[in-house]
């Protein structure tokens, strides 16, 4: 029988102190009826003084690549969770670049099943939009959506769905089941061997230029699309001012256009690429610090609808050499919530509440994802992260739990640390440690093993 | 100076002692007995990611002139072009005491990473780095314009001064150009006026805050009679699509960008013409021109072994270093040669030569 918890003077969202019940995989109780409940309760109950503590819905990641199957080097889908349950999800969506490519029913299947033996998040695998994501033909985008996985985000992310008629093929057959096409604007020609943003910096220490108008190409020409046909399109990893601009004039035009940052693109420019180290080599690039401001306030007055971490471990000998042979990525799952605090809510332009939207409402809402980014209600599933604000902490790559140390933010200090995650009621992480089952013979060392 | 790795880590003082050490060389460099003992017992590496002949030999040069012990360590194609090899090939380098490492990669940063990625104690120089930097180019070209242009009756190498005052146009393909990038900022720092000189399409974006002044047009430039033309080596293969189809053809290339008889004839009489070669004759430099008494192009690279000379010695033998003798202030004697058996430094004694390839 899973435990009971009571989460006592916790603030839901922005609200004042109040107590919490979680039991029966439901929120049971709110306010002195949480209490009351409490006392009938059964032996099991676990009481957490969450005083100065803000409860968020479970966070859901549209971006996350877990690697597994083909590269159980830099991730496994257990690992991958465990992280993302670390870092207060609940829920994450697997990308699709793996080997073999999740491009059939069969293999979004063998991830869906993996990650529910796995138990930290629910995961909901992406569907490739085309074939061995070589940007040729359609893959089976039904048969995904009608699999046990009910594959609802299609994308090719890492390569960019360029040619406009297969795009548009995309955007107008995923309609059949309420599917979305999530494109990774990358304009292909423009990209010929680049490796950073295009601009002052890489003008001088003489790295090829990503430049920012490959995005915004892309997306341009994608809301046009997605307005002719009448289709819902999701814009990933949105990186320059440029891009925030196409996409606000898009929603104004009432196109059905929703777009992400990454926690990463809130809080690092280009700049860090001065030093060579890859672990700053990313795709889309690191941009300027006009951009950043620009990603900020997209999010912040809705332009941007959620963060999304676009969480890529690589290994060690991926990073460890010269910027060009490094592979493009950066870890983020434990470290996404609190770059957001930092960034968005320590800065007076989000509250708790848009966090909660931006973190877990709206992503939930765009993958279709049930039982997730739902109200904190009398009721209403128990997938929730307790959220400590005040306790600062500084990131070691090394103690994280996800397989990789890729982690840009290595050495800073970051305001905020997750308490506790709450899958359905039970806990994944208490004390800000993830709970591994003694029962399950991967965690018996205390450490997921591939 | 721990290592070399970009012109920007050279202040204009700096830049001077590098100058004024290795117009010393140049001294050395005109005697029978070439050979000076400074770096006896030394080892330096000559490390090639990326084949370059010429500036391999000018470095092994250098480094046996001052005798130390060279390898040459080509580590260009199959197994060791890619990723953690750089790694590996450090880690090599540093177990068989490599105190320097002198290297040339086709990717922008690799000499910077080898230098702070904590995988070697080496001093680094950089041979020449993608499109990044090549610093001992920038200072040959420096060395042999002060000398032309700032020598005279009693200092013929210009010890000492700067470029204050001087205007260079720098010419050709400065987007994929590290010895551009290098010279911008050396020019720049010893007081020079430099103008680059390039259609759009091979000037980087971005480079707005580079301190330099652009033009599109070379007559113009030429026009106002800048003291030193540096002609920028342009591949053929830019103008194919492939190769990113940077210009319409290489007629139309030398037409507009190409140093000729005639433009080479507008310049005022004490202008001088550099190219950092190889050459490509015909496209971005005529025959004239290259073989016009103007063209430095040769002296360049003798200076190349006096300049790589000097920034060796700094980087090993200077700053009180025992192995080495008083610098930039000493008088030319001070680096004693080879022959003069009284400066032999304590280290021990090792065969002077060594090219055996390794990988
Ligand atoms: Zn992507």
């Amino acid at each position: 029988m899973t435990a009971q918890y009571l989460l006592k003077d916790v603030r839901i969202l922005d609200g004042e102190p109040t107590d919490v019940l979680v039991a029966g995989g439901l929120v049971a109780a709110i306010g002195p009826e949480a209490g009351d409940a409490a006392e009938n309760a059964p032996d099991d109950l676990d009481v957490i003084d969450a005083t100065g503590m803000v409860l968020l819905p479970g966070l859901v990641d549209l971006h996350t690549h877990l690697r597994e199957p083909g590269r159980e080097d830099a991730e496994t889908i257990a690992s991958g969770t465990r992280a993302a349950a670390a870092g207060g999800f609940t829920a994450v969506h697997a990308m699709a670049n793996t080997t073999p490519t999740q491009d059939t029913a069969g293999v979004v299947e063998q991830v869906w099943r993996l990650g529910a033996q796995a138990g930290w998040t629910d995961v909901h695998p992406v569907g490739a939009v085309s074939v061995g994501l070589a940007g040729e033909h359609l893959a089976e985008l039904g048969a995904m959506a009608d699999s046990a996985a009910r594959v609802r985000v299609f994308s090719d992310d890492g390569k960019c769905v360029h040619d406009p008629v297969l795009m548009r093929r995309a955007l107008e057959y995923v309609k059949a089941f309420d599917g979305v096409i999530a494109q990774h604007a990358q304009e292909p020609r423009l990209t010929e061997g680049a490796q950073m943003h295009e601009g002052v910096v890489s003008a001088e220490i003489g790295l090829a230029g990503w430049p920012a108008v490959a995005e915004e190409a892309i997306i341009a020409r994608d809301v046009l699309l997605a307005e002719h046909v009448g289709s819902r399109l999701h814009v990933c990893h949105l990186s320059t001012a440029g891009s925030v601009e196409i996409v606000r004039w898009a929603k104004s035009r009432g196109i059905d256009v929703t777009a992400e940052v990454t926690p990463h693109h809130l809080v690092l420019t280009d700049e860090e690429a001065r030093g060579y180290d890859p672990v700053f080599k990313v795709n889309p690039p690191l941009r300027t610090q006009a951009d950043v401001d620009a990603v900020r306030e997209g999010l912040a007055d809705g332009t941007i609808d959620i963060v999304a971490t676009d969480h890529a471990p690589h290994t060690r000998e991926d990073k460890d050499c010269e910027w060009a042979a490094a592979a493009f990525g950066m870890t983020g799952l434990e470290t996404a919530l609190s770059v957001v605090q930092q960034t968005m809510v320590d800065t007076g332009r989000m509250t708790w509440a848009d966090v909660a939207r931006v973190l877990s409402t709206n992503p939930a809402r765009i993958g279709r994802v049930e039982g997730h980014g739902r109200p904190i209600a009398v009721g209403e599933p128990a997938n929730l992260v307790l959220v400590d604000p005040e306790q600062r902490r500084v990131v070691e790559p090394e103690r994280q739990a996800t397989a990789s140390a890729n982690s840009p933010l290595r050495g800073r200090e970051l305001p905020g640390r997750v308490v506790a995650t709450f899958l359905r009621g039970r806990a994944t992480v208490l004390d800000g440690v993830p709970q591994d089952d003694p029962a399950d013979p991967r965690f018996a060392a205390g450490r997921v093993t591939p | 100076m721990r290592h070399l790795l970009s012109t920007t880590d050279l202040d204009r003082a700096a830049a001077i002692r590098v100058l004024d050490t290795a117009a010393q060389m140049a001294a050395t460099q005109g005697r029978q007995i070439k050979k000076l003992p400074t770096l006896r017992g030394r080892t330096v590496v000559n490390l090639f990611f990326e084949d370059s002949t010429r500036t391999r030999i000018s470095f092994e040069t250098a480094a046996k002139r001052l005798s130390a012990d060279v390898i040459n360590f080509s580590a260009k194609g199959s197994s060791v072009s890619k990723g953690e090899s750089l790694k590996d090939t450090a880690l090599t380098l540093q177990a068989m005491g490599a105190d320097a490492i002198v290297i040339r990669h086709q990717a922008s940063g690799a000499p910077h990473t080898l230098a702070h990625a904590g995988w070697t104690e080496a001093a680094v120089v950089n041979a020449g780095d993608g499109m990044h930097q090549h610093p001992t180019q920038a200072l040959l070209d420096a060395f042999t314009i002060r000398r032309h242009l700032t020598g005279g009756p009693g200092n013929p190498d210009g010890v000492g001064n700067d470029l204050a005052g001087l205007h260079v146009a720098v010419v050709g393909d400065v987007l994929h150009s590290r010895v551009a990038r290098s010279n911008v900022d050396l020019l720049h720092t010893l007081g020079a006026r430099v103008t680059l000189v390039a259609p759009p399409t091979l000037l980087p974006v971005g480079v707005g805050p580079w301190p330099a002044e652009v033009s599109y047009r070379l007559d113009d430039v030429l026009a106002q009679g800048p003291d030193a033309v540096m002609m920028l080596r342009v591949q053929r293969e830019r103008m194919s699509t492939a190769g990113g189809g940077f210009f319409p053809s290489p007629l139309e290339y030398t037409r507009l960008y190409g140093l000729d008889a005639r433009r080479l004839a507008t310049l005022p009489d004490h202008s001088i013409v550099l190219h950092p070669g190889p050459m490509n004759r015909g496209l971005e430099i005529s025959a004239d021109a290259a073989d016009s008494p103007r063209a430095v192009i040769v002296e360049q690279v003798a200076n190349g072994v006096a300049v790589r000379m000097a920034v060796l010695y700094l980087l090993l033998a200077g700053d009180g270093d025992t192995a080495g003798t008083a610098p930039a202030t000493g008088a030319v004697p001070a680096l004693t040669s080879a022959s003069s058996s009284g400066s032999t430094p304590a280290t021990t004694a090792a065969p002077t030569t060594t090219a055996g390839a390794t990988a």
